[in-house]
């Protein structure tokens, strides 16, 4: 078997990872991978929009998916799809969609995979809704480090569910998936944004719509202070009965990485007044697509080399309901004060528990943003880090690349049960990334 | 509607386990016309034709096929003249090993020889027939620039690839009067797990493109093209250089 040398960097592009990369083209290719493997890591590659290093074992094998793209059943009576991991959300809306139905939750992305949401849990803008990917997953075909392929649903092995739900490809390749859809009556959303005043206006908001709209998010300014802390645009949304003609979208592309010195607090600063601007005084209400009201920012491709060669950090926590308001403004008031973070921040509620052990989400409130990466970045992380701890919170396994060991434990008390699952199907290890080994997931000295 | 329906088409897909095999299919698919997958691996080629079925709403078969195996083709073009629609064929199975492996070893020699040259002669003298008495259709075959010159770096393959492009010049001719067209599309470097991973790639294109470029040039009734088409004048440069001088680069 062949491999070719690459260098990977998660979407953030703060470190690259050399790896040996193999892209199979059928099921039985990728088994041949595994079975050869012997002592080098292994971890899957999807889509590369995951922030950090939760794809990439520098050294090890990257095993690409990005061909293992087939839909291999569609079931409208149980309302079922069934598919490969390497295809992408785009290219599974544009199949749910013209057929009435939709994936269950949809990342800000269409270039993620469907086996790297399924590995991370992914949650989307009806999570309050409707949860995560994960509750929706009916089972899927696992392949394992001793190079077999096992069928795995709750009821079957509860506990590797579990384990490969959220479980960032550490228990072993996913290489089919049935998931159950949504009905979604067309491609539109009917969208309502208005200005928010600032934080507690926000939540205000947030308990009057969280359980009516299907649908909802908040863009905050920031880089805002003092009385404007917390401001930004609200969007509530629902699917809408009527569809709009399908437009072939508008694809730009960010060329070369562009110069890190143009996002600075002037232009973001700007950007940010203008965004909040845009809408006007009495809220708008308008009918989206799809496709740019779940993945607005798809329509520039590479946007992540905005934030120049250098790279950026993303990051992500959740804290739970109670306390929450409070746990957001500590963390809103340390990064308006470090002034460094750069477009709109991410503000929204979600739902309930995930269904796997290193699941992300918690009811409560979260809360997303980009850092350029640039002296003093470290620092603030660290510090919005211990923020999060102190409100009972925890950090997104799919943003993080600059995590505690010790921060991340405390976060998922679910880890013990990860770890025996790990110890049981893999235990050498051969499942690896280097965002494992940094925050020690598969417990101490692996 | 007051023209007649055109009517239904099958596009028979030799070697379809390959990504090129696979992009063509889903095209042809949305294009409309059933899909019949041929190739060895028939655990995947069913997860292809799941595929290809769901997204575009077609008629998708799978056939069991063995370049290498002569004996089962007449077999095989038996059951695609069973077959109720007309069928048109593309021809793309090809093994591609390092020069060096095949000096040392005749295995793999012939296992070129085979797949390449023979495994397409043979299946294709017993389709040739069906095409005939069909009246009209396509055949599409995928080639290589390899076979334009004996070259240091891959000439057994080359040698293969170039007696194809000869047979198919003559097969071009046999069925010229019966309506079917013969394409030969002669490809550079592909991004396919056949050269992931090799040295010295440049300037490669996509199996989607490529099928793409397939279908195009056989809708347009080409004879040969190069796929992409640059790869004309990388070619015409390369068949220039004279012998005496040709003899001494190692490429």
């Amino acid at each position: 078997m062949r491999f070719k040398q690459l260098e990977l960097s998660g979407w953030g592009r703060t470190t690259a990872a050399a790896v040996s990369a193999y892209r199979p083209e059928r099921i039985s290719a990728a088994a041949d991978l595994v079975r050869a493997a012997g002592a080098e890591n292994v971890v899957a590659y999807g889509g590369g929009r995951s922030y950090g290093d939760s794809a990439v074992r520098t050294g090890g094998a990257a095993l690409l998916t990005e061909r293992l793209d087939r839909i291999l059943a569609f079931d409208e009576t149980e309302q079922v799809v069934v598919c490969e991991p390497g295809i992408t959300v785009a290219d599974m809306q544009a199949f749910l969609v013209p057929r009435g139905y939709s994936l269950p939750a949809v990342p800000g992305t269409g270039f993620a995979t469907v086996g790297g949401i399924v590995a991370n849990d992914v949650h989307g803008k009806n999570h309050d809704r409707h949860g995560s990917i994960g509750d929706h997953v009916c089972w899927f075909d696992l392949l394992m480090a001793d190079g077999t392929v096992k069928q795995v649903a709750p009821d079957n092995d509860g506990d590797l569910f579990a384990a490969t739900i959220g479980g960032v490809g550490l228990t072993g390749i996913i290489v089919t998936v049935c998931i159950k859809v949504l009905p979604m009556p067309s491609n539109a959303v009917q969208v309502t944004e208005m200005r928010v005043r600032d934080l507690d206006h926000f939540f205000e908001l947030f308990a009057e719509h969280r359980d009516r709209a299907t649908y909802s998010v908040g863009w905050i300014d920031a880089l805002a202070r003092g009385a404007k802390l917390g401001r930004g645009v609200l969007e509530l949304a629902d699917p809408s009965p009527a569809g709009i003609p399908d437009k072939a979208p508008r694809r730009l592309r960010v060329p070369f990485d562009m110069p890190g010195i143009l996002l600075n607090r002037l232009t973001m600063s700007a950007f940010n007044e203008v965004y909040y601007r845009r809408v006007p005084d009495g809220g708008e209400v308008s009918k989206k697509s799809l496709t740019a009201f779940f993945h607005p920012l798809d329509a520039l491709h590479d946007w992540n080399r905005l934030y120049g060669r250098a790279g950026f950090h993303q990051f992500q926590c959740v804290v739970p309901e109670e306390g929450g308001a409070s746990g957001i403004r500590s963390l809103l008031e340390e990064i308006s004060a470090s002034g460094s973070a750069s477009f709109l921040a991410v503000l929204k509620t979600m739902g309930g528990e995930g269904r796997g052990h290193l699941s992300f989400p918690v009811r409560g409130y979260t809360l997303a943003l980009d850092f350029p990466a640039r002296a003093g970045v470290t620092d603030l992380l660290q510090r919005l880090e211990d923020i999060t701890l102190d409100y009972g919170g925890r950090i997104y396994l799919a943003k993080d690349s600059m995590m505690s060991e010790a921060g991340f434990a405390r976060m998922y008390p679910a880890l013990r049960e990860f770890r025996a699952v790990l110890e049981h199907v893999d235990p050498k290890g051969l499942f690896m990334s280097d965002q494992a080994l940094r925050l020690g997931i598969r417990g101490p000295g692996r | 509607m007051s023209e007649t329906a055109p009517q239904k088409r099958t596009w028979l897909v030799l070697g379809a386990s390959s990504s090129v095999g696979r992009a063509f299919a889903r095209l042809a698919a949305r294009q409309g016309a059933d899909i019949v997958l041929a190739g060895r691996d028939t655990d995947d080629l069913n997860r292809t034709a799941a595929d290809v079925a769901l997204r575009a709403g077609v008629f998708v078969d799978v056939v069991a096929f063995d370049a290498e195996d002569f004996d089962s083709h007449a077999d095989f073009a038996a059951d695609c003249a069973r077959r109720d629609t007309a069928i048109d064929v593309f021809l793309l199975f090809g093994a591609m090993h390092e020069q060096d492996a095949t000096d040392e070893d005749f295995d793999l020699a012939r296992q070129t020889v085979n797949v390449n040259y023979l495994g397409a002669v043979s299946i294709l003298d017993r389709l040739a027939p069906i095409l005939e008495k069909q009246g009209d259709g396509r055949l599409v075959v995928l080639s290589s620039v390899a076979g334009d010159r004996g070259r240091r770096k891959n000439y057994l393959y080359g040698s293969a690839k170039g007696a194809l492009n000869l047979y198919l010049q003559g097969l071009r001719a046999r069925l010229f009067p019966a309506g079917v067209s013969v394409t030969t599309v002669k490809a550079g470097f592909l991004d396919t797990d056949m050269t992931f991973g090799l040295p010295g790639l440049f300037l490669v294109a996509s199996p989607e493109a490529c099928a793409a470029a397939c279908l195009r040039l056989s809708d347009k009734g080409r004879e040969t093209a190069y796929f992409p088409n640059f790869w004309f004048l990388i070619m015409t440069i390369i068949k220039s250089i004279p012998e005496p001088i040709f003899k001494r680069l190692s490429i």
